[in-house]
């Protein structure tokens, strides 16, 4: 007795391979409706923006006739902002990341930090900018300043870097830790030798991935107080700044129309720094990216 | 080491098949895994420059007691032991054993060739490098004495800073049982090293084995009878955790004494 019979499984190919063909076209439109709205997006931005995006808007300072309008302040403090935000949030990260993976013992306590991290991740930006409005503004009485906003930010950026580096670092075959301990060779030695080369096209990836978030993020500079519109550039990490989400959203909200296409410029301007940072971490991946 | 030895006999109800010195030795061994019984009350001695081989079923708790014989269990967190394990006289569980120290003088070779995604150079450096050797002229040394150790410096000589990855899986096993030579150890333990390889590389593997017991203590775990009977100078038939017989190779595939050894090495199960 033969369960498949040919005659019925003929009768019913032709409905399989409908049906077969029926989801590739559900995913290709699913796709390209996202690429169609951010077509859309550029097309606005970058016709409404091109005009006034020239040498004399990254070198001016903010202005109140659209023309003269720059933003140099914005772009330098964006920076500055970096500048802090990144050395803090990868040290602690992966530092985080490496305890939790190869020191860590297995139990509820860990268990327990280990999803509250991943928690953490999905918090709304508002709730550190409050964060760091009372824990570095005011108790630490650091004020506006660049270093209170890049701390506030690599806090809030510090959960997805933990859990990007954890992964990376877990997905590092057993086997090489194996052959490492194997030859004597302390945990220090394995975790700085053997797991981390491994392990560092994921960590600068997600890394990069989540300074870029930071660069973008308005809300928790907004919650600190950072000023919109400055004539000077900071001198020092306790000087205060702007930044450029915060300049954009200024122009935007602005009732003159042509504070609209500058607003679009500094999209650009923005857009050209994720771009480059993307580039940059996609670099990484390939550079460095080992088979095993 | 004779006085070691002098000292044990009367107690130890270790089985000491001839006059050769002891290297390693376990003393009624037991490990837990979790709650599972792994290895039940385990005694075995290994001789210097011999072979001694470890064959059973799959389960049978062999690969858990090589990786005893340097620690290496204890990266599985819930893994209990008492009893002792002793190399050169001092039993590797007690307090203040550094496995570190322990693991520079008992080496491994796994089941699967693990060389790290570095040049061949690289990899065979990696253990004096960890032990703080930085003189690359003494490297260089070292790096082509390990090759030339594992049979495979003919092979690899023009192209020491290639990737190891580049090589094939019978030449991967041998740069990572060089890469065990360069750390100098006394002993070294394999652990079924033969069983990701084809026909041609497992022979010249079982081959390395045997000029290597001329300078090593070798333990290699197998499910391969006849690699046991080819390369061996002891063996050990390990079943559910426990040891039910160890003598000369010889003996065990020609006349064992228990029921079930005989079972398994005739292929009735296994």
């Amino acid at each position: 007795m033969r369960y498949l019979q040919q005659e019925h499984v003929m009768k019913r190919m032709n409905k399989r391979l409908v049906w077969n063909r029926v989801w590739k076209g559900v995913f290709i439109a699913a796709t390209s409706f996202a690429l169609l709205a951010l077509a859309i997006l550029l097309y606005r931005i970058l016709s409404q923006g091109m005009g006034y995006l020239n040498f004399d808007f990254l070198t001016n300072f903010a202005s109140r006739i659209p023309e003269n309008a720059g933003i140099k302040a914005a772009l330098v403090g964006s920076l500055c902002l970096m500048a802090v935000v990144a050395p803090v949030s990868i040290i602690l990260g992966v530092s985080t990341a490496i305890y939790l993976e190869e020191y860590a013992k297995k139990n509820k306590l860990n268990d327990f930090i280990r999803m509250n991290i991943s928690n953490l991740a999905g918090v709304p930006s508002i709730v550190f900018g409050l964060l760091g409005l009372t824990i570095f503004v005011r108790m630490l009485g650091m004020g506006k300043s660049i270093l209170a906003a890049g701390l506030t930010m690599s806090l809030l950026i510090l959960p997805v870097i933990i859990v990007a580096a954890q992964e990376a670092i877990r997905a590092v075959p057993k086997d090489q830790r194996e052959a490492s301990y194997g030859m004597g060779a302390t945990k220090w030695q394995t975790i700085i030798r053997v797991v981390i080369p491994a392990a560092i096209p994921g960590i600068l990836t997600g890394s990069i991935l989540a300074l870029s978030r930071a660069i973008g993020e308005t809300a928790p500079l907004v919650v600190i107080g950072i000023p919109v519109i400055l004539q000077f550039l900071p001198t020092g990490m306790l000087d205060t700044f702007t930044a450029l989400p915060m300049q954009i959203f200024d122009w935007a909200k602005r009732p003159q129309e042509e504070f609209q296409y500058v607003a679009s410029a500094g999209i650009i301007v923005l857009m050209a720094v994720l771009i480059f940072m993307n580039s940059i971490a996609v670099f990484i991946r390939n550079k460095f990216q080992k088979r095993y | 080491m004779v006085q070691i030895l002098e000292k044990q006999q009367p107690t130890s109800p270790i089985i000491q098949l001839n006059e050769q010195s002891t290297v390693m030795e376990s003393k009624g061994f037991n490990l837990w895994y979790g709650e599972h019984h792994a290895l039940k009350d385990i005694n075995l001695a290994m001789n210097e420059n011999e072979v001694t081989a470890i064959i059973g079923p799959s389960g049978c708790g062999k690969s858990t007691y090589i990786k005893a014989l340097n620690r290496m269990v204890e990266l599985v967190p819930i893994v209990r032991t008492n009893g002792e394990v002793n190399y050169r006289g001092r039993n590797i569980f007690e307090k203040g054993y550094e496995v570190e120290e322990l693991r520079t003088k008992v080496g491994m070779v796994f089941q699967k060739p693990n060389p790290f995604p570095k040049s061949i150079y690289d990899n065979i450096a990696y253990g004096p490098r960890i032990h703080g050797i930085k003189n690359k002229k003494i490297l260089d040394e070292i790096v082509e004495k390990s090759l030339c150790g594992a049979a495979i410096w003919d092979e690899v000589k023009d192209r020491l800073n290639q990737n190891a990855y580049g090589l094939s899986g019978g030449q991967q096993q041998r740069i990572c049982i060089a890469r065990c030579l360069a750390i100098e150890p006394d002993v070294i333990l394999m652990d079924e090293p033969t069983s990701a390889l084809d026909p041609i590389s497992t022979l010249k593997v079982e081959e390395l084995v045997q000029e290597m017991k001329e300078n090593y203590s070798i333990v290699i775990v197998t499910h391969n009878m006849q690699q046991a009977a080819r390369i061996s100078d002891k063996t050990a038939f390990f079943l559910n955790g426990e040891v039910i017989e160890f003598d000369q190779t010889d003996t065990i595939f020609s006349t064992p004494s228990d029921q079930r050894t005989e079972d398994y090495i005739s292929g009735r199960f296994g």
